[in-house]
């Protein structure tokens, strides 16, 4: 009998990736394509970033895919002068929290903005980012 | 509040770098240290809570391997687990096993061995405390977290990086005389502002390293007894009054309050009402002060004072030990290091030592109320403790 093929298609997420199968990879394909895509609960409506298989208020699995499209607000952030192992190479680096209004996104701000431009409450927008060794990833940059 | 469920021994380690024996022999030293504090043999203890958060040491399921190095098969154990505040929740579950009348004498046993692993494969391991679907890939580790909460209640409240300097002084001031502490060299405001001090360093911003626990070895054991043990075997039993503890988003996501934590709120709310005081009645505090921010945050969110105020008290003192409100006169996280599920257990001992009278130089003038904070992860798992004497 022919084994089944496992869905692995998450390990392509990040820096370094933690976890390779989930139910909601097709957020892959979604950065593949140059996007970044929470879940909606087609049920009730609710939003989730980060994408979720399952809604907890309803109980439903039936999800439809949104893009996260226009601007959000920098919440907090923090600048990285140490890393844990396997992110050495890429200090200094920036994770940040941006609000969405309906939901808010947790990543990472790109180089491109100097660190001392970076302010709280200042307009980003999420852009796809191809690593060197193939690994994908989204970036905040200034909107 | 009926004091119906009491501490009868504490014990502690030295919280040191690169113990140099086993985790068996890392638990045994605060094991007998609370045997003999509680002047009880291990025959008394009818179970045990085996603390630690995993993956610091080989060991896989800890408590059956401690259980029997410390003389307690075949009495029920079991491993128990909150990040850094696993052994504030084995004091929560010691007491409902008592309050059950499961058992009578339990014993809560914390242990990390955090030097078999660097110091950088020790923040991979951390950093996955948190969402490793999500936020892990992004290269996120424990002090960047507790960063991005400091720079938002820098922005909010006006808080200086001078205020949590004056953080990590206060906690070198009580280092210094407790020979259990990792870090027991004096920091001075010049260290900060000191390129040459590795003080000054920078980690993550706005944090430096003086901003920052160690990690560190260490074990703790707290034994808790119910009502009739505890006047059987003890002198002077410390009562616990409140225990209150919660939990929150783990990707920062899901979070809404980014100037204080959540779980230190809504635990302390519990553990006030559980004991039937409120923050005033506190003579003396130990807060999970993993980082300068998290004590300062831990002030407002314990009730000490209003939001956004935390650096008046610094900046005055009022935390010292002559205070009005003295928060970890042991010299905290800070400078005792941070073997984390040894944590919570020695943050407790401390206030059993103090409200017994018996904390030598660091003792507060005569406290009767003491509370204990201890948070696991960035503020995703919370436990506050009021003790009282008897």
């Amino acid at each position: 009998m022919a084994k089944k093929e496992i869905d692995v298609r998450f390990k392509k997420f990040g820096v370094v990736s933690f976890t390779a199968t989930t139910k909601v990879n097709d957020f892959i394909d979604y950065l593949e394509k140059g996007k970044v895509a929470g879940t909606v609960c087609k049920k009730c409506g609710k939003k989730f970033f980060p994408p979720r298989a399952d809604c907890y208020k309803c109980l439903s699995s039936d999800m439809d895919w949104f893009v996260v499209d226009g601007t959000g607000s920098l919440m907090t952030y923090s600048t990285l002068k140490y890393a844990p192992v396997g992110f050495e190479n890429e200090l200094p680096y920036t994770i940040a929290l941006v609000d969405f209004g309906e939901y808010k996104v947790f990543g990472r701000i790109s180089k491109e903005i100097p660190e001392d431009e970076i302010k709280i409450g200042m307009q980003l927008k999420p852009q796809v980012v191809t690593l060197p060794n193939g690994q994908l990833l989204y970036e905040f940059i200034k909107a | 509040m009926e004091k119906k469920v009491a501490i009868i021994g504490v014990g502690q380690s030295a919280f040191v770098r690169g113990y140099p024996g086993s985790i068996k022999e890392l638990a045994f030293e605060a094991f007998r240290d609370a045997l003999q504090d509680a002047g009880i043999t291990v025959d008394e203890i009818s179970a045990s809570v085996v603390c630690s958060a995993p993956e610091y040491d080989k060991q896989r399921s800890p408590a059956g391997v401690l259980a029997e190095y410390l003389g307690l098969v075949p009495k029920p154990t079991f491993y128990l687990e909150s990040l850094c505040s696993s052994s504030s929740m084995g004091l929560r579950i010691a007491y409902s096993l008592i309050e059950s009348g499961l058992h009578d004498v339990v014993a809560v046993i914390g242990f990390q061995k955090m030097s078999e692993i660097t110091s950088a494969e020790s923040q991979e391991r951390m950093g996955r405390g948190a969402d490793i679907q999500w936020e892990s890939p992004f290269g996120t580790m424990m002090p960047a977290y507790y960063a991005m909460y400091a720079q938002a209640y820098m922005e909010k409240y006006g808080l200086t990086l001078e205020d949590l300097a004056l953080v990590r002084v206060k906690s070198s001031t009580y280092g210094q005389i407790n020979e259990k502490a990792v870090y027991r060299k004096p920091v001075t405001l010049e260290m900060f502002s000191d390129p040459e001090s590795p003080i000054s360093s920078p980690v993550a911003s706005p944090l430096r390293v003086g901003d920052c626990c160690a990690n560190a070895d260490g074990s703790s054991c707290v034994i808790v007894a119910n009502k009739e043990k505890a006047k059987a075997l003890c002198k002077k039993p410390v009562w616990i009054l409140g225990l209150g503890a919660a939990s929150e988003s783990v990707n920062l996501s899901g979070r809404e309050l980014f100037t204080g934590l959540s779980v230190a709120i809504n635990a302390g709310e519990q553990a006030y009402k559980m004991a039937g005081i409120t923050p005033k009645d506190i003579d003396v505090a130990e807060v999970h002060d993993c980082f300068t921010i998290a004590e300062v945050m831990a002030y407002e969110n314990l009730g000490f004072c209003k939001p956004g105020e935390a650096k008046e008290l610094i900046r005055s003192k009022e935390t010292y030990k002559e205070g009005s409100i003295p928060v970890n006169v042991d010299g905290g996280l800070l400078s005792k290091g941070h073997p984390i599920g040894a944590t919570g257990g020695s943050q407790i001992r401390t206030i059993v030592l103090q409200l017994r009278g018996e904390a030598g130089p660091m003792q507060v003038k005569d406290p009767e109320i003491g509370l204990v904070h201890n948070i696991g992860g960035v503020g995703l798992y919370g436990n506050v403790t009021i003790l009282g004497r008897d």
